[in-house]
């Protein structure tokens, strides 16, 4: 095989304010044959995007070369000149970046963004441009490709725009991809597809790729070679296959320990009862909510349906489904954000005001919110000590020489050194600024800690010592947890019970053990087999399962009458399950399936 | 939607106007004095002054004079200027108003026409090149001009194109008869002085925006996509950023009508503001009220072309889901 693309002792520095440069990347070298996919892995600060942009000759604003080669086809891109560069830039190599949401421009049509480069450089006409796009979105499985390209980013869905986003690169023919992360912020049951798409894609067009993530399970399915980054050096580099069974190097094998096993019975926290009381410190009782509501009370737009929820104190529910099917929307009622149109939502035995404004400084107290992006979650103006101040100043009364001990003790409890309190949130790790997030619900003493995809921005390494935190902060304090994520094996690692949702209807509810062995229901089949697994080919078998054939990736509709996964059911009885809705079954242990199926038609 | 939209925003438009015709009428009604007393003036006794209020039709409640005034302005009849009523030659407002809004709009469209390409094109510029020498020189300029006050920009160009080198009449007094080179020259000074004031704030929104636009992801994949920089500003970046730059354009041209009292004053240009000002010193109500609904349907009209083009170049809201 000839190579394609050298990268020889590759050093990239990021000028500082003082004009001295901080290194980056420190000499780092790999190849990437034709027809290969060559994965470059490893937690964010290891420079994986910046080495994989060099191929590009480009650098991300504030950093430089410092220093070595990128020959693509032995001529160096670093040293090329800007006209020959742009000529190279999507027409030699493309780049697929991490949120196509983000990067296709909302006031131009699809169409004219897939083809702009390949048209901009003359390597087709217009409409030639066009077909080749059509021809495209066929074989990327994108729905209706004539008129596709008439449409607006904002029309179609978020696993389609990152499948779109593959055809704008592979437009204009490029000898060579480089992907960023492309499957990152997708559902499980969205990247399966993407991840095959992608795959069979670039086989077809015979091109090369570099493939930029920090989850080893999605690597492992798409990569011949693997380079492992730590700190901007190589710490391993080899075939997928060696990287992946036989691990020599310390760094790779904490990579490898912190890919969570796929969900399976026997994890979990069983039934924590250290802190059993009589009534169940939260419940959630025939809750239908949804948004823009009308003058009858309804709402336009039901997203949840009857749902009931109850934990015990002193446990942690998990709540998964995939996007759009109500698991935020449910925090938010809980939280008071959004009153219900029916129902309630009691804590300790009582009746708690459905709307925030209305709450008493006792109930707002006793249920706290941990949202997604401490980034956005956390004032950058203030420092650790004044955000964890303002809750026990408000809540608890502290004040002084209280107040600034309470605050040691937080950071203390979220295992931070004390000096964090004097500094800002920019100057914190994404993983310390979760910290201080949860930190922050802590100190108001809450009952209940909602936790909405606490875990999901964070690397594999940082999020399972988040993990363990939540878990030792559950056996300490008490506080019943509310985790909310769309990856199962978060949830399978940390809840007691698990609540599967989808279309805002509850499918199945039960102890983490039970929901995660058979008898499954359909949909939490579908969602446990689309989990990658470590191992090379399961992409492969996973794709030959009865749930591919019926159709993984789907947009979840919110149906009013029958079972709203009726369309992607492989189990789909006609004219039953789309006219009536589902009986619920109890299986004994409070395990529930919602199914028009009997026990013994479950897949197993 | 797109309809909806339009329609409510003519419906806020249209209570805008209503509400503001309430505040002037009531405001005008504040005002110490009335025509009836000025135009008497040290002749009015008692019996003569309250005989001019009845033929004014001063002596009504004043929720009947607000209608009976709304009924006229809708129908298009400003009513009569109430200075020289008494001497008997009453003129109609709209005869007095016209030339003045031709003129004032003979101002704002010239000072429109150049000031909005040069300053959408500085503000490009220096949102091309940010930090550069040109750039700095933009932004510390036009930070500069917007901290002085318009009088002193007009005083300042007076003292140097008509005091100094003497190119430029100091006024800018129209006769009504000039034509080509001549208006141009009476309207060069005047122009300027707007132009300079009007054009710093659009340069630094534009290049804000643009600035603001450059940094986001789809910019950054259109340069990986090896499109052209000026390919990049002016498809990829500018059509994100028109809603905010024709809002402060629109609001800078409605301020042309309305609120260039200063410079009118100073180069003696016979337009709007002007006017308003001398109709307040005479009391002079219909014609105030007049002018203030002029001004006021200036800047809901602007607003409401502003609104309809930063909804038109949204696809979100063009094509709804």
């Amino acid at each position: 095989m000839s190579i394609l693309l050298e990268v020889d002792d590759l050093k990239i520095s990021a000028r500082k304010d003082d004009d001295s440069l901080l290194p980056i990347v420190k000499g780092v070298s790999f190849k990437v044959a034709r027809g290969e996919v060559v994965a470059l892995i490893g937690e964010s600060g290891s420079g994986k995007t910046t080495i994989a942009l060099s191929a590009l000759g480009y650098t991300k604003p504030g950093l430089e070369f410092d220093g070595g080669e990128v020959r693509l086809e032995g001529e160096d891109v670093i040293t090329m000149r800007s006209d020959h560069l742009r000529s190279l830039r999507g027409q030699r190599v493309a780049y697929l970046a991490q949120s196509a949401a983000a990067t296709f421009n909302p006031a131009l049509t699809i169409g004219e963004q897939v083809t702009e480069s390949s048209v901009l450089h003359g390597i087709l006409s217009k409409e030639q441009a066009h077909e080749r796009a059509k021809v495209l979105y066929q074989a990327l499985e994108l729905p209706d490709p004539e008129r596709l390209g008439r449409r607006y980013p904002h029309q179609v869905s978020g696993g389609q725009l990152q499948r779109l986003m593959a055809a704008m690169a592979l437009c204009g023919k490029p000898d060579l991809l480089v992907l960023d992360e492309p499957t990152t912020a997708l559902d499980v049951t969205t990247q399966i597809e993407v991840l095959k798409s992608f795959k069979s894609v670039i086989k077809q067009e015979g091109s090369s790729a570099i493939y930029v993530t920090h989850d080893l399970s999605v690597v492992a399915q798409i990569a011949d070679h693997i380079v492992v980054l730590y700190a901007g050096e190589v710490q391993e580099y080899g075939t997928a296959e060696q990287i992946v069974s036989h691990p020599t190097h310390d760094y790779t094998r904490r990579l490898m320990h912190a890919v969570r096993p796929p969900p399976a019975a026997g994890q979990g926290d069983k039934t924590s009862s250290e802190h059993k009381r009589q009534a169940p410190a939260l419940e959630v009782r025939n809750i239908t909510a949804g948004y823009g509501r009308k003058r009858d009370g309804t709402t336009m737009v039901t997203v949840l349906r009857s749902v009931n929820v109850s934990i015990e104190r002193g446990q942690s529910i998990g709540v998964i489904g995939e996007s759009g099917c109500g698991k935020s929307t449910l925090a938010r009622v809980v939280a008071g954000l959004l009153p219900p149109t029916e129902g309630e939502v009691l804590l300790d035995g009582q009746e708690l005001n459905p709307a925030l404004a209305q709450r008493s400084r006792n109930e707002l107290q006793k249920v706290q919110f941990v949202f997604q992006m401490a980034d956005t979650a956390l004032n950058p103006k203030q420092r650790i000590d004044r955000i964890l101040g303002r809750p026990l100043e408000f809540y608890l009364g502290l004040k002084g020489k209280e107040k600034r001990q309470r605050v040691g003790e937080l950071l203390e409890m979220v295992e931070l050194p004390p000096e964090f309190a004097g500094r800002y949130p920019e100057e914190l790790s994404g993983g310390q600024k979760q910290r201080v997030n949860l930190a922050r619900a802590l100190a108001a003493s809450p009952e209940v800690l909602l936790c909405d995809e606490v875990i999901s921005a964070l690397d594999s390494i940082v999020g399972a010592n988040v993990i363990d935190l939540l878990r030792r902060l559950r056996q300490q304090t008490g506080v019943s947890f509310v985790f909310i994520s769309h990856d199962l094996s978060t949830v399978a690692s940390f809840a007691d019970e698990i609540v599967v949702l989808y279309a805002g209807r509850v499918v199945e509810k039960g102890s983490t053990d039970r929901v995660l062995s058979p008898p499954y229901h359909p949909y939490t089949r579908l969602l446990i087999s689309s989990v990658p697994e470590l191992r090379v080919g399961w992409l492969e078998e996973a794709m030959q399962t009865q749930e591919a054939q019926a159709g993984i990736d789907r947009l979840v509709t919110l149906t009013e009458i029958g079972c709203p996964f009726f369309d992607r059911c492989p189990l789909a009885i006609k004219d039953t399950c789309d006219q009536e809705a589902p009986p619920i079954r109890d299986l004994g242990e409070g395990h529930l399936i919602s199914c028009h199926r009997p026990e013994s038609e479950f897949l197993h | 939607m797109i309809w909806r939209a339009l329609f409510g925003r003519l419906c806020i438009s249209v209570v805008t106007l209503f509400v503001v015709s309430v505040l002037i009428f009531i405001g005008t009604n504040l005002l110490p004095g009335d025509v009836a007393q000025i135009l008497l003036g040290q002749m009015a006794t008692p019996d003569s002054l309250a005989a001019l209020q009845a033929k004014l039709g001063m002596d009504q409640a004043a929720h009947v004079r607000y209608f009976m005034w709304l009924r006229d302005v809708a129908t298009g009849d400003l009513g009569f200027s109430k200075a020289g009523l008494g001497a008997g030659n009453a003129t109609p407002i709209v005869q007095i108003i016209e030339p003045r809004i031709f003129n004032t709009l003979q101002l704002t469209s010239m000072v429109a026409v150049i000031a909005i390409p040069v300053a959408l094109f500085l503000g490009l510029l220096a949102a091309m090149h940010p930090g550069t020498r040109l750039d700095r020189t933009i932004t510390f300029s036009t930070l500069n001009l917007i901290s002085v006050p318009d009088f002193l920009v007009a005083t300042f160009l007076v003292l140097v194109f008509a005091v100094y080198l003497g190119w430029l009449p100091s006024i800018a007094y129209l006769r009504g008869d000039e034509t080509g080179w001549g208006l141009i020259r009476a309207l060069a000074m005047p122009t300027l002085t707007l132009m300079i004031i009007v054009s710093a704030q659009i340069i630094r929104m534009t290049r804000a925006t643009v600035l603001n636009v450059m940094s986001s992801p789809y910019v950054e994949m259109a340069i990986l996509k090896g499109v052209p920089r000026r390919r990049i500003i002016l498809r990829h970046a500018l059509l994100n950023a028109i809603g905010p730059i024709v809002n402060v354009i629109a609001l800078n041209l409605a301020w042309l009508v309305g609120g260039v009292v200063i410079v009118e004053q100073i180069f003696a240009y016979p337009g709007l503001a002007k006017l308003m000002i001398d109709a307040v010193l005479v009391r002079d109500l219909p014609l105030v009220q007049a002018c203030a609904m002029i001004f006021c349907a200036s800047y809901v009209v602007l607003i409401f072309i502003a609104d309809m083009a930063s909804i038109l170049s949204n696809p979100r809201l063009r094509y709804p889901k």
